[in-house]
């Protein structure tokens, strides 16, 4: 300890000699936080994500010490960049020093394994996928790859024993790995001492406490960076991982972003992923271990600090592009936007007085119609509808046209012949909607819109044409159907200030019946006189040529008798209700809805009853 | 090259007169930046301590699934389950068994309760028929009928618990955890 303290550093204490001592502190604080997690993590498929969430927001401190944790990770990666740097520009990595050149590259391989395992310990989406992303390349590895892969995962597919193994790695093998590494690196740099470049610079001092107070205010602001990372962005848990659901957000911790890209182009994808994934960043670590040997020759430092200087721009320009191409990648920024509400979501979902149930979060996520109503949307509505204009997941419908071209190619047989060939693709323009956008589907402007423009809410039925160009047959059913015409007969009656309220009362009536959230009651004044003017068809001004009773049938909630009968108009019983939305769905083209006249498909044998039930319930908003 | 093996171990020669100030910065910022994560970490590891029992609903009693007919005057206790709703931390269990009582009628409108869990260690204790006592296996504590201790193995007699006999024939018992060992009824929180 003594000898440590009053090591002599000749040339005086500098601010480029701190880095080493950062990177032992931030280790420090991952044991010290790492031990305490430990305490509350709980390694498994069903646990993992529920204990990590409960440290995040239940347990006191447990977002601190769960964010000191995660930043002190991250900035652990970075200064081992900058302690690299620093040691191959300063010719450090020099006889008789090479040996400690290569111990401080493994323990460099060791904070990178250490920051793999760690990221998919609280089994969120985000880890998970970029997990596999991980256990896949390695299962590229050639020869003994596939055995690789079921030796980390614990078999052949991610589960409990994935998590058991990397928490093993990751609390275990690798931190004890690296301090038997680190007291080896830290015991030969003492035996050699500090490279100076320029002893003369200043007078010789010793580490303390001239250099411990350098060291120390490089620590302070390493700690002020991750406590301020802690407490105004905190550490992000994404919703808990789930196998059956894509993400589509899905990127490795910031650190990989250069690998993820680099895989990313076409002439590395071409060559395989071993390629892109292995040999290339083997070939890498090869120059950074042969740089001792190659410092030897005249040139080889210089080469040496070219190098280095290279990849690290290499590595921050792929990074750089990474984060570029995703910000312009509207789909992307979608995804995240989605990632984001499910995160919020699940800690909603999770904080109710029942719990957790023990098959874990992931089932409060698969039986919540807020997150899963906007994805069966996407999945089963969207390719015809559309939800405010997007999808319902946020993103919009876009189509990319192939660009064909006829190329000669030669065949086998030697001769050659003109072949279309797809050579790009042009810009993704926006699809358009065959069928009404229903983001205020069963709203009171809905059913207004309905009664007084009906032609204008359809309108999107005009993209749909036949063979020939021309308006398909069933959109003009629609569009040139007696609904259509009786609400173009109409307008102009709605138009009259007489009638405003007697349009409201109606609209109120018909939003009743849905019996949906915000909507009026079924006694209310305004529902009671719609339902005289929805039977009897009295308005202040003018009359109805046809009353709605007269095409529609509606049982009123509470009612005995059927109003008007079922037979040309669509029922309008609960009408954009639960039961008359699920009944639609089921099968619109039934007689109490569109009959012959429907274009729709039947969703009753596509969706299951619980998928059914989701999307209806979050259609309706009838969700907490 | 330089040659700092030489000179390692010896006070540089020329060393500047360090200040006070220097020793002092140097210590302080060492023992803030660990104290950091160090204290954090202990905060959060005492959590239980801090942590509130969530409250229990209405008055803590519950109905048993033995109606006070089923059960014999002066005859022997009956073992039941205690059938409740229990939090662990992010999970709620509901209607798990979280402990057992033994039952006795006494008189015509009396049942007298104990916790099966025996004071001394925390085990469960066992009913002899044979010889109308209650018997722990793990440390041979016994008790009478009445709960008094029988050997001075147990700190304390068996927990008795609070019984109310409702509606003209339900047995309503409010179920408590005592700490073992201590010679007082000490509630678990």
């Amino acid at each position: 300890m003594h000898e440590a303290l009053y090591e002599n550093i000749p040339g005086g204490a500098r601010w480029r000699y701190v880095w080493g001592s950062t990177l032992v502190f931030t280790f420090t604080i991952q044991v010290i936080t790492g031990l305490f997690l430990w305490t509350a993590y709980s390694p498994s498929t069903t646990t993992a994500w529920e204990s990590v969430y409960y440290i995040q927001h239940h347990m006191q401190y447990g977002w601190l010490v769960r964010g000191l944790h995660h930043f002190s990770a991250q900035a652990m990666t970075v200064l081992l960049a900058l302690h690299l740097m620093q040691v191959v520009i300063d010719g450090a990595y020099k006889a008789p020093r090479e040996i400690n050149f290569w111990l401080g590259l493994i323990l460099m391989q060791i904070v990178l394994g250490l920051g793999l395992t760690g990221y998919l310990l609280p089994w969120d989406q985000k880890g998970y996928y970029a997990t596999q992303v991980s256990t896949e390349i390695m299962g590229a590895t050639p020869v003994v790859g596939p055995q690789l892969q079921n030796l980390a995962q614990g078999g052949s597919q991610y589960g409990h024993h994935t998590l058991t193994r990397f928490f093993a790695m990751h609390a275990g093998v690798l931190p004890a790995t690296l301090i038997a590494f680190l007291a080896l690196h830290i015991a030969v740099f003492r035996r050699h001492g500090i490279t100076v470049t320029n002893p003369d610079r200043a007078p010789a001092t010793a580490f303390w406490p001239d250099q411990v107070l350098k060291d120390g205010i490089a620590c302070l602001a390493v700690l002020a960076t991750v406590l301020a990372l802690t407490i105004f962005k905190g550490a992000e848990l994404s919703a808990p991982a789930d196998p059956s659901e894509a993400y589509s957000a899905a990127r490795p911790e910031w650190y990989f972003l250069f690998l993820f890209q680099f895989l990313r182009f076409g002439w590395v994808e071409h060559q395989g992923l071993a390629f892109g994934a292995i040999y290339v960043p083997g070939a890498l670590m090869a120059v950074l271990v042969a740089m001792p040997i190659l410092g030897r020759w005249r040139a080889g430092h210089a080469f040496n600090v070219a190098f280095l200087m290279l990849m690290m721009l290499g590595i921050v320009g792929l990074t750089a592009l990474a984060l570029k191409n995703d910000s312009e990648d509207p789909d992307f920024l979608a995804a995240v936007h989605q990632a984001h509400e499910d995160s919020v979501r699940v800690v909603e979902l999770a904080a109710r007085p029942e719990g957790i149930p023990l098959e874990g979060a992931v089932s409060l996520m698969r039986s919540d119609p807020k997150s899963q109503g906007p994805r069966l949307f996407a999945r089963n509505c969207a390719p015809c509808h559309r939800y405010d204009g997007h999808d319902g997941t946020g993103r919009k419908i876009t189509r990319k046209d192939a660009i064909v071209e006829e190329v000669i190619e030669r065949q086998k047989d030697g001769t050659d012949k003109k072949v279309k060939k797809i050579v790009g693709y042009k810009p993704p323009v926006e699809e358009l909607a065959t069928a009404t956008d229903l983001g205020n589907f069963g709203s009171s402007e809905w059913i207004k819109a309905v009664i007084t423009n009906f032609k204008g809410t359809f309108s999107a039925l005009e993209n749909v044409k036949d063979k020939e160009g021309k308006l398909a047959e069933s959109s003009k059913r629609f569009l040139e159907g007696d609904m259509s015409g009786w609400s173009a007969s109409h307008a102009q009656l709605w138009r009259v200030k007489e009638n405003e309220q007697a349009l409201s009362d109606l609209v109120a009536f018909l939003h009743s019946q849905g019996r949906r959230k915000g909507a009026p009651g079924i006694s209310d004044d305004a529902s009671k006189r719609g339902r005289q003017i929805f039977e009897t068809g009295k308005i202040p001004v003018g009359a109805f040529e046809t009353n709605c009773i007269d095409c529609h049938s509606l049982q009123p909630i509470d009612e005995d008798k059927l109003l008007g009968e079922v037979g040309s108009g669509p029922t309008l019983t609960n009408y954009a209700g639960k039961n008359w939305l699920r009944e639609f769905l089921q099968n619109p083209g039934h007689e109490k809805f569109y009959g012959s006249k429907n274009a729709m498909p039947a969703f009753g044998e596509r969706l299951t009853e619980k998928e059914l039930d989701l999307l209806v319930r979050w259609m309706v908003g009838d969700y907490e | 090259m330089p040659q700092p093996d030489l000179e390692l171990h010896d006070r540089p020669q020329g060393e500047p007169r360090r200040s006070f100030i220097t020793h002092v910065l140097a210590a302080g910022i060492g023992l803030l930046v660990g104290a950091v994560p160090a204290l954090s970490g202990l905060a959060f590891f005492l959590d239980p301590m801090m942590r509130k029992k969530a409250g229990a609903t209405g008055d803590g009693f519950l109905k048993m699934p033995v109606a006070l007919d089923a059960l014999e005057v002066d005859g022997e206790p009956q073992l039941v389950k205690i059938i409740m709703d229990r939090v662990d931390a992010w999970n709620t269990y509901l209607q798990q068994p979280v402990g057992a009582v033994y039952l006795r009628r006494t008189e015509q409108d009396k049942v007298v309760a104990f916790n099966s869990r025996c004071p001394h260690l925390g085990c469960a204790v066992d009913y002899k028929p044979s010889e109308k006592i209650y018997f722990c296996p793990c440390h041979t504590s016994e008790f009478k009928l009445d709960g008094t201790k029988q050997n001075e193995i147990p700190p304390r007699h068996l927990d008795s618990l609070e019984v109310q006999i409702r509606n003209g024939g339900e047995v309503w018992l409010k179920f408590q955890n005592f700490r073992a060992t201590t010679p007082e009824k000490i509630p678990v929180a």
